[in-house]
């Protein structure tokens, strides 16, 4: 992404400036498009200085929305909370791909959900890869949550969007296909996978002809787990869910922003193997009932690699 | 032979600049313009009839002049300038119209060419960062501007199926940006503070004016038919955009804005129309690769538009502006009067 500063601007891209200046003032109403001969081989592209589409960018904000410089202070802040406060440990990272596009599939969970930042974290520290997290059009309602989500890399879970990152930037995009009903169960409901959506994220997969890597996460239901939810405040409010958490109990004196703090819960992360799909990339439709049996498959593996994963926790806070 | 083109709403900015542009192409032979209004450029060979938005005289007019391509620019897109009920007319009754004349029997319509507006993909929260021409817009259209263009593209359509040998095209152009016009979004970057709303900083796609009157052109070069959208590389953030312009925010509250922004409007300071207020809210995207296969280039990127706009915007008040008036005597005077001495080298 260009980024030029106005004082760094190139002498060409004045002198282009100054003539379309001259142009102006000598074809006052017809601008840049007098000065070009009209045959019929006007609108051919010819070559032009560079310097003409100069970008005169002030910002690094991507066309997603995500800016690199937001990331860069995201990643220092949230530094310590992934190796101090939650102490993340990887499993199978090596199965993550180092190139070309895959859809991170996982389990969500926590009022709010620290799998996200961990996983999107994990990876751009560890392998050096961005990973756009794919979320619900709730976090572009909300002002300013939705715009720092969409510059730390949060894009609508939208197909079109899905698709552009995966076949056509090749990009890892991060989805969690339980979405709210997954983050906002109860504690008693706990590691207990919901629906899977429709199944969409595997026709995206398909059509866009990328793995799906599978990852199970423990700890983040522990980290913000729901006690008690309220209906009517959240028809109120119009939120998917307002809980009542156990941090809101336990860091009560910190005020309000108590609610936001997660509990120090060991998160450990295992990447699963990744599932490919033989079948023909960018068709327009796919068979309904493949699609809900992968997807089936899907959730089932990591069910099973969380209740695994479980059987050999030790502590919800030590691992 | 050459083209006898019909240009709609010449007295609007981009009747007159289209106009402009056609006649400097030797293989356009007529070019005849249609408004209610005079022209507010000088014109060289295009003939000025003066019409309203029923086209009553269309029919006639595409028969007696032998008309085989139709530019319809009349196409309102700037909610600021009129009230609703005259949109409807000029938009959806006005293409109504326009379109029944050029289906009449026997009609010698070819080509038409309609500068509608991403305005019909609307501006949501679950729209797709980039809207390509098939995507649908998310939401049902909520201001009467999107609503009437909706029903004229809905026209075009029927008027393409039903004319299968007339090639159609709907060039969609987003927000236009350039030394010359006034859009609603031009005038809020003409503001020492640019409104936003707090919390939001939507990205937008802009076009440079120049490259709009460009593709237009291209449309008829090329013979292009189908959907295509016009809309300079890149998507900025409204920050941006006002950082580009020189300028800083003025955060509006995102819960009750109607509120905020309707005693602004009452002053006549700013107007903010429903359309404007979701695209500062959620911006919009569009897929523009269609258009550049088709082989169009462009001069400005988004950001190109601004820093162009930005440009002339220093010197507006201080460039003394083209003052021209249409007399009609004068202009039948030169373009008729035996006088004249025609074919000069």
């Amino acid at each position: 992404m260009a980024d030029a500063k106005p004082t760094k601007r190139t002498p060409a891209a004045k002198a282009s400036a100054k003539r379309a200046a001259t142009a102006r003032r000598t074809a006052p109403t017809l601008a840049a498009v007098a000065d070009e001969p009209r045959s019929s081989t006007a609108l051919v592209p010819v070559p032009r200085p560079a310097a003409e589409l100069d970008d005169p960018r002030r910002s690094d904000v991507d066309e997603w929305g995500r800016s690199e410089r937001m990331r860069q202070l995201a990643r220092t802040l949230y530094g310590p909370v992934y190796e101090r406060w939650h102490r993340v440990e990887w499993e199978g990272l090596e199965k993550i791909p180092t190139t070309g596009g895959a859809l991170l599939v996982a389990n969500h969970a926590g009022a709010i959900p620290a799998d996200a930042p961990v996983i999107m974290h994990g990876i751009e520290e560890h392998l050096g890869r961005r990973v756009y997290g794919l979320a619900d059009e709730m976090f572009k309602r909300l002002p300013v949550v939705g715009l720092l989500w969409s510059r730390v890399g949060g894009v609508l879970a939208h197909p079109d969007n899905a698709y552009r990152l995966l076949r056509e930037q090749q990009q890892l995009a991060l989805v969690f296909p339980e979405g709210t009903k997954g983050t906002g169960k109860t504690y008693r409901d706990r590691y207990q996978l919901r629906r899977f959506g429709r199944g969409g994220f595997v026709e995206i997969a398909m059509r866009a002809g990328v793995p799906i890597v599978p990852i199970a996460v423990v700890g983040s239901e522990e980290s913000m787990p729901i006690l008690w939810k309220s209906p009517q405040l959240a028809r109120l409010t119009g939120l998917p869910y307002v809980p009542l958490t156990a941090n809101m109990l336990a860091f009560g004196a910190l005020g309000p922003l108590g609610a936001l703090v997660p509990l120090p819960a060991k998160i450990r992360v295992r990447v699963l193997d990744p599932v490919t799909f033989d079948v023909e990339p960018d068709q327009p439709r796919y068979s309904r009932s493949r699609i809900m049996d992968e997807s089936e498959a899907i959730r089932q593996r990591i069910q099973e690699a969380l209740l695994d994963m479980l059987r050999h926790r030790r502590s919800v806070w030590f691992g | 032979m050459g083209r006898r083109v019909l240009i709609t709403g010449l007295g609007t900015f981009w009747g007159g600049r289209v106009a402009q542009a056609l006649e400097a192409d030797p293989d356009v032979d007529v070019i005849i313009g249609l408004d209610r209004y005079e022209p507010t450029v000088p014109l060289e060979r295009t003939e000025y009839v003066r019409s309203d938005e029923s086209y009553s005289i269309l029919s006639r007019i595409v028969k007696a002049a032998r008309i085989d391509t139709i530019v319809h620019t009349f196409l309102v897109v700037d909610s600021t300038q009129m009230r609703s009920r005259t949109m409807h007319e000029i938009n959806t009754i006005g293409t109504m119209n326009l379109f029944a004349a050029a289906s009449a029997p026997g009609s010698t319509v070819r080509d038409v060419v309609v500068k509608s507006s991403t305005l019909v993909y609307g501006s949501d929260p679950r729209d797709p960062v980039w809207f390509d021409e098939e995507t649908r817009r998310s939401a049902p259209p909520k201001s009467v501007v999107e609503q009437t263009l909706l029903e004229v593209e809905g026209y075009v359509r029927d008027f393409a199926v039903d004319n299968p040998h007339v090639s159609v095209t709907v060039l969609r152009f987003s927000n236009v940006l350039g030394p010359d016009i006034d859009t609603p979004l031009s005038k809020l970057l003409a503001l020492p503070l640019v409104p936003s709303i707090f919390g939001f900083d939507p990205r937008l796609q802009l076009v440079h004016e120049t490259d709009v009157i460009r593709a237009i052109l291209l449309a008829l070069e090329r013979n292009l038919s189908g959907v295509y959208n016009v809309a300079g590389d890149g998507l900025l953030p409204w920050s941006e955009i006002t950082a580009i312009c020189g300028k800083r925010n003025l955060p509006l509250p995102p819960y009750g804005l109607g509120l905020a922004t309707r005693p602004l409007q009452r002053l006549g300071l700013v107007d903010l129309p429903p359309e404007l207020l979701a695209l500062l809210r959620h911006g919009r995207g569009v897929d523009n690769r269609r258009l550049k296969a088709a082989g169009f280039e462009y001069r400005y990127t988004s950001a190109g538009a601004v820093a162009d706009f930005v440009q002339s915007l220093r010197v507006r008040g201080i460039e003394p502006a083209a003052a021209y008036q249409y007399e009609r005597d004068v202009e039948q005077f030169f373009r008729h009067s035996p006088s004249i001495v025609r074919d000069q080298p």
